[in-house]
């Protein structure tokens, strides 16, 4: 008999076995939700998919009389723009510090200890500090972000340069590359894959940073909303906003993907 | 040039701590020699290697290249070949070649722009078209095969015109029918260019067949209770008079 670890499913396969679970767990909310509503049709913990529509609709199809705005339009690109500028800032750091870590054995020795350090810091601990520094607005939410996965991605990115064969190094010296040649054409091209590998990574931890700080202070954003309406009990708003970010984070993982694979066709397969 | 040897070595040691890899190395390569170095594993045949590229400093001893004092770092007049990870997965066979051509003449942007770009590129595809490879010239180094691979990291190597051309083990990893090719192909491109080489290598046979002159590297002295007290030398340096007629001074009247 074929041995488990050689069934091997086929594309379709793959995608009903995938959908299978998913499917269940949906079969089960809507189960859940139809006997409490049963029971209680008032209830608030386990709205019915209905519910969540209705409340989808409102949110993201209405204007909002007291704003002005379409809630759910403004929320996510409040929440976007400070992930993206997070993001933007986190990347541009480790690029730089990564490179310089990994092609420069004293840089390593220098800024290496004081980057651990940081490292090992708990971005939320020094959330309050952020807030007392840099005020209330934008800059304390994108430096969060920053600041949570910046050492992460500069420490990834230093390490996979270091381990880059030292062959190629050693031919690049011998085709008379000087450091900076070196560090550019040879370290920084193998570098970049890498770099959205660790982006990629770093994007839950990076929504984890974002909702905190919208939860503790914003008038604003996807983490905002779900924090404010939890005191109604308003589960048919924050489900749905929950499995909006799921969304846009597959979505943002799959475009990241995408581009790897587009602008690097050399990192595929082993090199020699 | 200077009228004395390539490359002397005297009485060269390389110590790590307690540990004796190469002692009283005495060596003095002549230019367009191909020397083959072979020996026991463990017998400091890659550190030898790594001295003359410059990568590592001798503890003790003197290493005399071109006239002048080697000093410890790679530079354009020495060549590589290693057995893997000679070519730059990155760049396009084309690519891998041209560099060489591109750290030289741009040590800021890395890159060439315009005429001075054509011209080495039509430099590194005379290179290429050497070692036989033009047909391969926008794949990238992933999609050759092992063979392919050293041909180009030959050609990258030699774009530079290094005095010296090290090879270390460079067709260990291939199958026995391209290793005789690559014989053929290195060779013809040391007659060609005139090249001093030294070849590392596993395979005494190859290094009977390809050299004029054969280094064998083994430690003289071995203490049972200390292995490691003694270093390694040059215990034989086999000339090999039959292949003088092949070397390049000599090509004209053949």
């Amino acid at each position: 008999m074929t041995r488990l670890i050689n069934l091997r499913p086929g594309r379709r396969g793959r995608l009903v076995a995938g959908a299978v679970p998913i499917l269940i767990l949906c079969l089960v909310y809507a189960v859940a939700a139809a006997l409490r509503h049963a029971d209680n049709p008032a209830d608030k913990v386990l709205p019915t998919l209905g519910a969540m529509g209705t409340a989808l609709w409102n949110m993201g199809a209405m204007v909002d009389p007291v704003s002005g705005q379409v809630t759910l339009l403004a929320d996510t690109l409040a929440s976007l723009s400070r992930l993206g500028a997070g993001l933007a800032l986190a990347t541009a750091t480790a690029l730089v510090l990564g490179l310089l870590l990994g092609v420069m054995p004293l840089a390593r020795a220098i800024l290496g200890p004081v980057i651990t350090v940081i490292a090992v810091i708990p971005p939320i601990a020094v959330l309050p500090i952020l807030f007392i520094a840099l005020g209330l607005g934008e800059t304390a939410k994108i430096a969060l972000i920053a600041i949570g996965i910046a050492p992460y991605m500069t420490r990834d990115l230093a390490a996979h340069v270091a381990a880059l064969p030292a062959e190629q190094f050693i031919k690049a010296e011998t085709l008379g590359a000087n450091s900076w040649v070196v560090a550019i054409r040879v370290a920084l091209p193998q570098m970049m894959p890498r770099l959205i590998e660790t982006l990629r990574l770093s994007m839950g931890p990076a929504w984890v940073f974002l909702i905190a700080a919208e939860a503790i202070a914003s008038d604003v954003g996807l983490g905002y909303r779900i924090f404010l309406v939890r005191r109604y009990l308003a589960m048919d708003i924050i489900l749905p906003y929950v499995a909006w970010i799921s969304l846009l984070a597959i979505a943002a993982d799959a475009l990241l993907q995408a581009l790897s694979r587009r602008a690097f066709p050399w990192a595929k397969g082993d090199a020699r | 040039m200077s009228a004395g040897p390539l490359l002397e070595l005297r009485n060269v040691w390389v110590e790590y701590g307690e540990k004796v890899v190469l002692e009283r190395v005495d060596l003095a390569i002549e230019a367009g020699a191909f020397v083959s170095v072979v020996g026991p594993s463990g017998a400091g045949k890659s550190t030898f290697l790594r001295l003359l590229l410059g990568q590592e400093a001798p503890s003790r001893g003197r290493i005399v290249f071109d006239g002048a004092p080697m000093r410890a770092e790679c530079g354009p007049d020495r060549g590589v070949v290693f057995q893997r990870y000679s070519v730059f997965p990155h760049l396009t066979v084309i690519g891998n070649v041209l560099f060489g051509l591109e750290c030289a003449a741009a040590p800021v942007l890395g890159r060439l722009f315009g005429a001075r770009r054509r011209a080495a590129l039509a430099e590194a595809d005379a290179m290429l078209d050497a070692v036989g490879l033009t047909h391969a010239r926008d794949q990238y180094p992933a999609q050759l095969s092992g063979g392919m691979q050293q041909r180009l990291a030959l050609a990258q190597a030699l774009v530079r015109h290094p005095r010296l051309l090290l090879l270390d083990e460079p067709f260990g990893a291939l199958d026995p029918g391209i290793r005789v090719d690559m014989h053929d192909l290195v060779t013809r491109l040391w007659r060609e260019h005139g090249l001093t080489v030294v070849m590392v290598t596993h395979d005494i046979g190859e290094a009977f067949k390809l050299g004029t002159r054969v280094l064998a590297f083994d430690k003289r002295r071995h203490d049972p209770h200390a292995p490691h007290r003694f270093g390694a030398t040059a215990t034989y340096d086999v000339p090999l008079l039959r292949k003088t007629g092949a070397r390049p001074d000599a090509k004209t009247a053949a």
